[in-house]
């Protein structure tokens, strides 16, 4: 849920509703352009040429990992600091901030998970004209050129990156105010609609380009409602990064959304590398490219010519304040930046395995009556689900932390009730704090003296959904410890072990503010909002994954969505993609924007199923349960002016459609449940783009239609309205796939047409591996915690198959405190799948077995046995000849033991 | 696997099937052929925890087969097949507790509470529908005689539509002869045509009068008060400035109420000062009119094939502009037509009031609920209203549409419709589900969707005739 536009909520008393939109569009209007925000428009006017600045080489200080060198502006005479560091796991350093600013700048805390380990640098050359730096035993070279100042990082003799190449560096000094600044160029004030910054600091804006040689596709920086594939900026605005709240947002442009995660990916088939720019003020990057305009014809010439320029990607990243603080991820394969960027922010929270399961959302469940009667509905039509969530009515007045007497007088009856189904709930709890002396939450936050401040030092207040709103300062570590303390049971009147929660409006959204947030002059301690704004929703994640950890004695895990990120938000819980509305499009756009997610660090994404404006048809609303069941965070919800949806209403067939799809889901728990933990472990994404698993294949670096779940399943759902057939790629020369439902082998690297029904969703297992379900699917998925295992072997071509299986409780942190879990690696080589322990030291008895083996492009044996504690037992087997389908019955070994089945 | 342990009575049967009607297929030690024949499997492979049938008959008390059933016996309550997902998932599904043998979960017999339980509530079911349909036989056979006695009034009216319409045949040749250039023959004509303003004039009047009882009828029972009529200060007799009590008995002729037919006379009274109320209203006309069909056709009916603005105009417009001798004389037709027809159904029979006219007593009436906010208004066959408790304007949550029950019997639910639009969405409606009650009453509202609201609703009108008591459930029936 939601931006305000709602006429009978309390924003409509603050601001004119003649911005009530009667079409759906998002008022552009409410937002800045490049051109409305005058850092941007000071920037931009800056054109590529000579760099001012000189890097002075006599003031190189080398220590034994960080070297240091003044560089100064020839222009302005400024001094600023430049910093390089060599980070272990292949990646380099840079940071410049002001030799002596007049105050301090801010630096962005609590994203790193520590200080990055450090490795040798040393200088293998210098001259007047520059330093030859050595980075590591990998023939990388940094090399600092002084007049003007570039670095380019090479690799043997080729350049992978270089700074300031196009001599974009530039550093807005903090200076006094003077009369002779000119008014137009909105350095010490600026007015957008009716609102002005005041900007006490004046100009403070940093810019910094990067050019890479030999690339012509670049991803991440989201959210952008956008394709996966980042687009060329030249003629339009940047992609902005703005954590905004935007109500009804249009597809396909570089518009700032709710979150921000400063990582771009830049990759081609010899390289993949990441530029991580760590600030979370307002920052804008554009893109260009030498290529972009250019045909395949034209490039093919070139090729043929040989005239060809070398293809090239340049970026420009501008943000408003701040210093520049850059991690340039070296690669080279996809997973090792995934894995570089990951021990930067750290990995996605390992989720209770429920939270993988359905969640079901509307705003609002009306009362505790209609939570039954939902719980029931699924019950009745046999539909598994795990979460039922409440939105904003649930509580007394949207005074968070309580709940609405007349609708909600029994809160712990009802989370009993739905523990009994071994179910669970979400509230929301959003970060605007009603004003009113009557408000426990609110009484203590100004007592301690915890509310963002205005410009004044008064306590800043803005409109939302309860009216006159405070808004906590989350970036104060005691005022995050204070609200995590109310997660506690005795705090949190009503709170049960199965209620979870849900931080949404956390940009923060401010009805009456500027572009629907907080004033920029607004004061956060010493720092203004200018400063944190990207991070602010992070930390209200953060306080609220701590207070639900530390409610249960650090025993269980937490559950949080977000709507606002930044960089490192992966670690405290799950994202959605915010508003979207019940359009075919809206559905096609799921799939890029939770790529571009997974590909910074996000793995646990989602889009609202159904879509949250509007009243999707039925056949829309179908297709979105099949993609969304193919999604890692399956949620549906919608708006509380649309008609229900809840899974029954559209008559038995449809109610079959999406049954079947869920069940899909559930059956698939263990093999999402394993993805999750492997990208908590290593921080490879679960829902990937084609490539990551194909880098050499140029065919799949546009791909947004299709997508992986881990490297074994290829989805290509059905987003077309009437759609009759789909052409899915399958990846992959010498490899081949089988459909999921009938098991039907197919070739890789092909093209394939696939006539589609109402039923049929795409889905592919790759040839070589081996993935456990559950199909035993029963009504939440804890029901299903001692069910047996299903094996999935599909062979490759050369009768090989690997994968894994993980089981744990579920729910607890022990799998980490106490290695309380079982990790096996399956693996199926000479006609034997073999189960063996991946992690001997671990400890954890599951009544789980293993029900039923079936080998896929398999022939028939004569003869199979189960080796198990030094004995040979023979097990049951059926084949099934038109689909080389060997089935194993009942070979019954617990899911935990060494064993090893023979094929003979 | 095969026998169920800790159980008084030992059962030869496998779990999960019924004692009665499958049973026979389930023989120990006999191959066992999957109930939809697709295969045969040795019988020790029947409920041994792996799914062999497709059908899923091979695992009847297991949960191993995604599209199987268990059979809970549930002595003393009623028995009933779950999916084979429930079983030992940890949930107590049936009252027996034979669901969860292997989970660990500690389910405690529910089975005998449950159908006492049950049989308390069937029991007060059968009295209130007894005596329900003891009052809906009641019902009926009032709607009867008020329907006889709507039927001759009808008769009459459509007997003056008859004449009416000869009338116009009649004018229709006095026209034509009265395009003949001679002088008398214009005369002549012009004679007719003044009788024929007459007759309209007439018609129009009683129109007017229907339409002023509707709008004087505040509380829709039938009959006009003197407090009604007192809130039109136009009457006022002496022109005071106040109507008191004995002026409006005085215009109602002593009556301290009148019905339709006794109106007559009081409208000869007031009708010159008697001032609409429908021009003062912010509402469209359909919402405030309360029997739709009063309403004229031009106001919301794209489909009507009357020239609207044609008609408006002569609704609206002084007496003075229908001289017009020269207007097409198939408007005077229409508009007869279209007057007359108002009149007959004002006597509200083109209603469907049920098979028997049951529902005929709904008619005129209003039911409210109060909730803690609001106050909800239910008048079957008119409209559904919410209005804040605590002031604050009347919200219109839907005019009467039609009966949308399931298709073997749609009066058990009504749907009003086209009430208030909401911002961004619908208009507001409203779905009520009627049951059977000894009362007359709205027992529940509420919104499920925004502005689709759901009123449950109690009369004995849908009551069934009783079924036997003797086909209660009672506990013996499986063991």
């Amino acid at each position: 849920r939601k931006s305000c536009a709602v006429p009978s909520s309390p924003c409509s008393c603050s601001w004119t509703s003649s911005s009530v939109l009667l079409t759906f569009a998002v008022d552009r209007g409410n937002f800045k352009t490049c051109d409305q925000s005058a850092f941007c428009k000071r920037q931009r006017a800056l054109k590529p040429g000579q760099s001012p600045y000189r890097a002075l080489l006599e003031t190189l200080e080398l220590s034994d990992s960080r070297l240091t060198l003044q560089l100064i502006n020839d222009n302005n005479k400024v001094h600023l600091l430049l910093e390089l560091y060599r980070l272990q796991g292949n990646m380099t350093r840079v940071k410049i901030n002001e030799l002596k600013p007049l105050r301090p700048r801010f630096e962005v805390p609590d994203v790193l998970i520590a200080e990055p380990p450090t490795e040798p640098l040393s200088v293998l050359s210098k001259d007047d004209n520059g330093v030859v730096l050595s980075l590591g035993a990998k023939n990388q070279r940094l090399i600092v050129s002084a007049r003007p100042f570039r670095l380019d990082i090479m690799q043997g003799p080729e350049v992978l990156l270089s700074l300031n190449s196009r001599g974009l560096l530039a550093f807005e000094h903090l200076r006094l105010h003077k009369d002779t600044d000119k008014e137009e160029d909105g350095l010490w004030e600026e007015t957008f609609k009716s609102h002005t910054d005041t900007k006490p600091n004046g100009p403070t804006s940093i810019s910094l380009d990067f050019s890479l040689p030999g690339v012509e596709h670049v991803y991440g920086i989201p959210e952008h409602a956008d394709d996966l594939k980042l687009k060329t900026t030249d003629g339009g605005d940047p992609y902005r990064l703005y954590n905004l709240d935007v109500f009804q947002y249009e597809l396909y442009n570089p518009m700032a959304l709710y979150g921000s995660i400063p990582v771009m990916l830049a990759h081609n088939t010899q390289r993949t590398m990441g530029i991580f720019w760590l600030n979370a003020a307002e920052t804008w990057v554009d893109i260009s490219s030498n290529t972009a305009g250019k045909t395949v014809f034209g490039k093919m010439l070139d090729f043929v010519q040989g005239s060809s320029e070398k293809p090239q990607t340049d970026v420009r990243w501008i943000s408003e304040s701040g210093i520049i603080d850059v991690f340039i991820m070296l690669g080279p394969k996809p997973s090792d930046v995934f894995s570089q960027y990951a021990s930067l922010t750290g990995t996605q929270s390992f989720p209770p395995l429920a939270s993988l399961g359905y969640h079901q959302c509307r705003w609002n469940y009306n009362d505790q009556e209609d939570v039954k009667s939902v719980d029931q509905g699924f019950d009745q039509h046999d539909i598994p689900y795990d979460f039922i969530w409440l939105d904003i009515e649930h509580a007394d007045g949207k005074r968070y932390f309580t709940w609405d007497p007349h609708k909600f007088p029994q809160p712990k009856e009802m989370l009993q009730g739905l523990m009994d189904k071994r179910r669970k709930m979400v509230a929301i709890v959003d970060p605007h704090i009603r004003v009113d002396s009557g408000y426990k939450i609110h009484n203590e936050i100004t007592s301690k003296d915890f509310y963002v401040k205005n410009k004044d030092g008064r306590n800043y207040e803005g409109w939302c959904w309860p009216g006159n709103s405070g808004y906590p300062d989350f970036t104060k570590p005691e005022m995050r410890a204070w609200w995590s303390s109310m997660f506690a049971y005795d705090q949190y009147e009503g709170s049960m072990e199965n209620l979870f929660t849900w931080n949404d409006m956390n940009e923060p959204s401010v009805f009456n503010g500027p572009e629907v947030t907080m004033h920029k002059d607004a004061l956060h301690g010493k720092w203004e909002h200018r400063d944190i704004h990207n991070i602010y929703g992070l930390y209200v994640q953060m306080a609220t994954a701590e207070g639900q950890t530390q409610r249960s004695g650090g025993v269980e895990r937490p559950f949080v969505l977000t709507r606002a990120f930044f960089a490192g938000s992966q670690r405290y819980g799950a994202v959605w993609t915010g508003d979207n509305a019940a359009e075919w499009d809206h559905l096609k756009i799921s799939i890029p924007m939770c790529l571009s997610l997974g590909l910074v660090g996000v793995s646990f994404c989602g889009a609202d199923v159904g879509g949250f404006f509007k009243n999707p048809s039925t056949e829309l609303l179908v297709r979105w349960y099949q993609t969304g069941a193919y999604q890692p965070f399956f949620r549906a919800h919608a708006h509380l002016d649309t008609t229900r949806r809840e899974p029954w209403l559209f008559g038995p067939e449809n109610t079959a459609l999406i049954r079947e799809v869920i069940r899909q889901r559930y059956a698939l728990l263990p093999y999402w449940y394993q993805l999750l933990y492997q990208a908590h472990k290593t921080g490879m994404p679960v829902m990937r783009p084609l490539w990551v698993d194909y880098p050499k294949d140029t065919a799949t670096f546009t791909i947004d239609d299709e997508f992986l779940i881990g490297s074994d399943l290829l989805v290509h759902p059905v987003t077309e309205e009437g759609s009759r057939g789909v052409t899915a790629y399958l990846p992959g020369a010498g490899e081949v796939w089988y459909d999921v439902h009938t098991f039907q082998k197919h070739n890789g690297a092909q093209n394939l047409y696939i006539p589609v029904t109402l039923s049929s969703i795409p889905v592919f297992q790759r040839g070589g591996s081996i993935i456990p379900r559950k199909d035993r699917v029963r009504r939440s998925s804890a029901c299903m915690e001692n069910d047996p295992y299903t094996l999935y072997v599909a062979l490759s071509p050369k009768k090989f198959a690997e994968g894994e299986l993980y089981i744990d409780d579920g729910h607890s942190l022990n799998y980490d405190t106490k290695k309380e879990f079982i990790h096996r690696s399956l693996t199926f080589a000479n006609n034997a799948l073999t189960s063996s322990n991946l992690c001997p030291d671990c400890n954890f008895l599951t009544s789980s077995w293993i029900e039923k083996v079936l080998i896929l492009g398999a022939s028939k044996p004569s003869k199979v046995l189960l080796k198990m504690d030094g004995k040979e037992t023979p097990v049951d087997f059926e084949f099934d000849t038109s689909m080389s389908v060997l089935t194993l019955r009942k070979p019954g070994m617990n899911a935990g033991a060494d064993w090893t089945l023979l094929l003979q | 696997l095969l026998l169920i342990l800790g159980t008084p009575v030992e059962i030869q049967r496998p779990r999960g099937v019924p004692l009665t009607s499958k049973k026979p297929f389930y023989e120990e030690n006999k191959p066992f052929t999957c109930l939809d024949g697709s295969r045969t499997i040795p019988f020790d492979r029947v409920n041994d925890d792996y799914c062999d049938c497709k059908d899923g008959s091979d695992e009847p008390g297991t949960a191993a087969c995604p599209n199987g059933s268990f059979h809970c016996t549930n002595a003393g309550y009623r028995p009933m097949f779950i999916p084979s997902s429930r079983i030992n998932d940890g949930i107590c599904d049936c009252c027996d507790t034979t669901d969860e043998y292997n989970s660990g979960a500690k389910c405690e017999n529910t089975c005998k509470e449950l159908g006492l339980k049950e049989r308390d509530v069937l029991q007060k079911m059968a009295e209130i529908t007894k005596e329900g349909f003891l009052l809906k036989q009641q019902l009926i056979e009032e709607a009867k005689k008020g329907r006889e006695e709507k039927q001759g009034k009808v008769t009459d009216m459509q007997e003056n539509k008859k004449q009416l319409e000869e009338k116009v045949e009649a004018l229709r040749t006095v026209k034509e002869t009265a395009e003949q250039p001679e002088k008398e023959a214009k005369e002549r004509h012009l004679k007719a045509w003044e009788e024929q303003k007459a007759a309209i004039r007439l018609e129009k009047d009683k129109a007017k009068m229907a339409e002023a009882f509707l709008e004087l009828d505040d509380n829709a029972d039938g009959f006009v008060s003197v407090s009604e009529l007192q809130s039109h200060a136009e009457l006022d007799p002496d022109a005071d400035g106040t109507l008191t009590e004995t002026e409006v008995q005085g215009l109602m002729g002593g009556a301290a109420q009148v019905d339709t037919s006794t109106f007559e006379s009081v409208w000869t009274n007031i009708k010159d000062k008697y001032h609409s109320e429908v021009s003062r209203e912010e509402e469209p006309a359909p919402v405030e009119t309360p029997p739709e069909e009063v309403k004229e056709p031009v106001v919301d009916n794209d489909s009507e094939p009357f020239p609207e603005d044609d008609i408006s105009e002569e609704e609206d417009e002084d007496e003075d502009d229908e001289d017009d001798y020269h207007e097409d004389d198939d408007k005077v037709r229409v508009y007869i037509t279209q007057k007359t027809g108002a009149s007959i159904n004002f006597s509200d029979l083109s209603f469907d009031f049920g098979p028997d006219a049951e529902f005929t007593y709904l008619y005129s009436q209003c039911y409210e609920l109060t909730t803690s906010e609001y106050i909800y208004r239910l008048c079957p066959f008119n409209r559904v209203s919410q209005k804040p408790k605590y002031g604050g304007s009347e919200t219109n949550l839907g005019t009467w549409g039609s009966w949308s029950g399931p298709e073997n019997n749609k009066y058990l639910v009504m749907k009003y419709e086209h009430g208030t639009g909401c911002w961004q969405g619908p208009n507001r409606s409203t779905t009520v589900k009627l049951t059977c009650g000894k009362e007359t009453v709205v027992t529940s509202t509420s919104e499920p969707s925004r502005c689709e609201y759901l009123m449950e609703f109690t009369t004995p009108a849908v009551c069934q005739e009783p079924a036997n008591m003797d086909l209660l459930p009672h506990g013996h029936e499986e063991l």
